[in-house]
């Protein structure tokens, strides 16, 4: 009998699907990674699974259970765990109290047994083959040890079904190693665990079956003996590469940017050109981007703009030497949620719509519907609140401010993560005309297809240098990330 | 708009408030006690535009009683030295934008949180003001000084036109001047605000400055009312402004709030007080009755954020 059995899912939110029609089967005492690129749906499925939210249709069978309403508090009785790849725990806790206040049912007034919690946390901590100090406060520790503390309570919790998402995101290869021990080992004792990672290698060293997701469908469920990565890749993708992207060859021109080992990076960028910045999360990519446009700026680095040393502390200063950035968290800082679109839009530049500090309305109103026109922006009104746009349209907003400046350097950071498939092309088409106009782009991606569908070059990062820089003709899917997990090409 | 229902709101209350007292204690709408109502108010409002600056940018400032008094006493010091009455003024404004900078350095630069900063220069001014007039009221005012040396009426005038200048002014530059869009772009978002390349440092160094010399003219206009100066003035004057602000709609988190709303709001806590001595009611309740009007706007802004929520408005975000 299967651990957990998820059959026809469908998941919509306002309209857009998540899910359309997944099926997941997890037996006892296997790995089973789930894969995918971004938005094709495997966060969606694991809150369903874990009672975040709730399907639309489909049937869900817990441990033999079948659940018609799943909560978080059922999923958890019934054996159901997660460690996500931002450990949520409490920091000015200790590692035993964190355990405890997972593990431990009674009153308010409940007698507290400090010496028990200890042991426990020390023999949780054991068998997640980990020798953290209980008595250590949370906030001392580094991530994976987060992480160990996370699996120590799903163990604790006596867990049947461990969902571990992204797990390796922030762990060093023996980091990496040690928690395929852990791994293992649960799975010797009949634990079912889901493993949700981009790292084909990884699952290929861990997984005993595959389940490739695709907009929002279960395309397939392998062996992990009879696929290769080639076929891994294939599933995922599920289309021509090149036929999505809407990339047009543009006459490029004379460098714009030129960065001298800024956070360690060295780089150039030419008009009409856009550089695609490979890597896996956290090699450094975001660091390079906010040094440059002066949200954590690089004293030993040096930036040159035209061939010209500029002196950026500020993302004030960037912003006046004509460099915008749109950062990877719009919903926190790339648009303000309770500004209308048309404030959003002219707040990077309010020079523009206004004279001796003085808005001009009248301006503000027509560059707003101009963006929104030329954005396609699906909304109602002008000033309607940003916070009430879906997240493509969201995105829209943040890129309409810096086309307000007229930039010479324009810095995307995930620019197309979690937005839906028609406002990506839409932000895809319009990056391609921004080039055509002689826009130096910089466009850091974690996808794939997307990194080769619209970069004339692609650096690639490996723990916070450029691994290499390759032209789009010599670039492959397997060679970037071979280049990105650091080995040699 | 939120902010367009929360004034309705507070006109509407207002209004009945009103009519109530029309009918049960119409002596309330004597001219005089309006005009004593009415001039006991302006300092609240005139503090109230720049305390809503200031909580529209996610701060606080309850230094702003213990500012007042200090100004006040600088602005009789002053004119008893000789000073012309507008010169007095000009004095107590400066005194209040000088300590509202000190506080906005130490909040903008130093980065420590403005309800711990205020609140030690709340006490360390009220105290050091103590110790400096051992508590002596300033007597022996010049004649020029009570009144503007005009008369009554004519000096009541020239308070009222200031009071309504500054919240015009105020009204008018946070629609339509880019700084009044930067400060609430800084209370919204301050790291999204300073992506788009402004500096919240900045907006908060201005703001606090200019709450200071708004609190000093404040004291100035308010001390000319009367022919001695008490050195103990202002307390509990920074309660009664950020009620207002507050009841007047704007967000304790910053990024949402009206000059309309809070002119409401000063207005309808202003008028309890003497509302209860003319219905006979003891005037101890005043304090109870204005808290009870906070936490109803305050409760009624949560159910609201909640109902809101549950009708879907704030879908999940995927990932």
């Amino acid at each position: 009998m299967p651990l957990l059995s998820v059959d026809g899912v469908r998941k919509s939110y306002s309209g857009v699907h998540a899910l359309r029609s997944v099926s997941f089967e997890l037996r006892p005492g296997e790995v089973h990674a789930l894969i995918g690129e971004n938005g094709a749906g495997k966060s969606t499925l694991i809150k369903i699974v874990t009672g975040a939210v709730a399907p639309d249709s489909g049937t869900l069978v817990i441990n033999g259970h079948p659940v018609a309403h799943n909560t978080p508090a059922l999923a958890r009785s019934l054996g159901v765990a997660a460690v996500y790849q931002q450990p949520s725990l409490f920091p000015h806790l200790t590692v035993s109290e964190n355990i405890a206040l997972s593990l431990e049912s009674g009153g308010f007034w409940r007698h507290v047994d400090w010496r028990t919690r200890e042991s426990r946390a020390r023999d949780l901590l054991a068998r997640a083959a980990s020798e953290i100090d209980p008595s250590r406060l949370v906030a001392t520790l580094s991530m994976p040890e987060q992480q160990i503390v996370e699996i120590a309570k799903a163990i604790g919790a006596d867990a049947r079904i461990l969902i571990l998402d992204e797990p390796t995101a922030s762990l060093t290869e023996p980091e990496v190693e040690s928690l395929f021990g852990v791994i293992r080992a649960l799975r010797a004792q009949g634990v079912g665990i889901v493993y949700i990672s981009h790292r084909l290698e990884e699952i290929g060293a861990i997984a005993d079956r595959v389940t490739v997701l695709r907009d929002g469908q279960s395309i397939a469920t392998r062996g992990m003996s009879e696929v290769d990565r080639a076929e891994l890749i294939r599933l995922m993708v599920g289309r021509e590469v090149s036929a999505i992207y809407p990339k047009r060859d543009v006459r490029i021109g004379a460098p714009v940017l030129e960065a001298r080992s800024v956070r360690g990076v060295s780089l150039t960028v030419r008009a009409g050109e856009i550089l695609g910045m490979a890597g896996l999360v956290g090699s450094g990519r975001t660091e390079f981007a906010e040094a440059l446009f002066g949200i954590r700026p690089d004293p030993a680095g040096e930036v040159l703009l035209r061939g010209e040393r500029v002196r950026i502390a500020e993302p004030a200063d960037a912003i006046g030497h004509g460099i915008g950035y749109v950062p990877e968290d719009r919903r926190q800082h790339g648009v303000v949620l309770q500004m209308p679109i048309a404030e959003n839009a002219s707040l990077a530049n309010l020079a523009a719509v206004s004279r001796r500090g003085l808005i001009d309305a009248a301006r503000e109103r027509s560059l707003a519907r101009d963006f929104v026109r030329r954005l396609q922006i699906k909304t109602a009104s002008l000033y309607a609140e940003t916070g009430s746009l879906s997240g493509g349209n969201q995105q829209k907003v943040a890129l309409a401010r810096w086309l307000a400046i007229h930039p010479a350097v324009l810095i995307l950071d995930e620019p197309t993560q979690g937005v839906d498939v028609g406002s990506k092309s839409e932000i895809h088409r319009l990056m391609v005309e921004l080039a055509e106009q002689g826009v130096a782009i910089i466009m850091i991606s974690s996808e794939l297809p997307e990194i080769l569908g619209m970069s004339d070059r692609i650096a690639v990062m490996h723990s916070g240098r450029v691994a290499s820089i390759l032209d789009r003709t010599e670039a492959t899917q397997d060679r970037i990330l071979h280049l990105a997990l650091g080995a040699a090409a | 708009m939120s902010e367009r229902r929360r004034e309705l709101s507070l006109a509407l209350a207002i209004t009945l408030f009103a009519g109530v007292l029309g009918v049960v204690a119409p002596g309330f709408f004597g001219v005089e006690n309006l005009r004593d109502l009415l001039m006991a108010n302006m300092p609240v409002l005139i503090v109230a535009m720049g305390m809503l600056l200031v909580i529209l940018t996610g701060q606080i400032d309850i230094s702003v009683g213990s500012q007042f008094a200090i100004c006040s006493v600088i602005a009789g010091i002053t004119a008893k030295a000789g000073l012309h009455v507008a010169g007095a003024l000009a004095a107590a404004a400066l005194a209040g934008a000088v300590m509202g900078a000190i506080n906005g350095l130490l909040i903008a630069r130093l980065k420590i949180p403005s309800i711990v900063v205020t609140l030690a220069t709340m006490v360390a001014l009220r105290d050091g003001l103590r110790w400096a007039t051992q508590g002596e009221w300033v007597q022996g005012l010049p004649p020029g000084f009570q009144w503007f040396g005009l008369s009554q009426t004519a000096s009541q005038a020239v308070t009222i036109a200031a009071a309504a200048t500054f919240a015009a002014f105020v009204w008018w530059g946070l629609r339509h001047l880019a700084a009044g869009r930067a400060v609430y772009a800084t209370g919204s978002n301050p790291e999204g605000a300073r992506l788009a390349g402004i500096e919240p440092a900045r907006v908060l160094f201005v703001v606090f400055a200019l709450t200071g010399a708004l609190t000093g003219i404040a004291a100035g206009l308010n001390a000319i009312r009367f022919n001695q100066i008490p050195s103990n003035t202002g307390l509990g004057l920074e309660l009664q402004v950020i009620a207002a602000v507050i009841v007047g709609g704007a967000s304790v988190n910053g990024g949402r709030g009206t000059v309309a709303g809070t002119l409401l709001g000063v207005v309808l806590l202003g008028m309890i007080g003497p509302a209860l001595t003319f219905l006979g009611i003891s005037a101890y309740w005043e304090r109870a009755l204005q808290g009870a009007i906070i936490l109803a706007a305050v409760a009624i802004d949560a159910l609201r954020a909640r109902t809101e929520q549950h009708a879907g408005l704030g879908a999940p975000q995927r990932a």
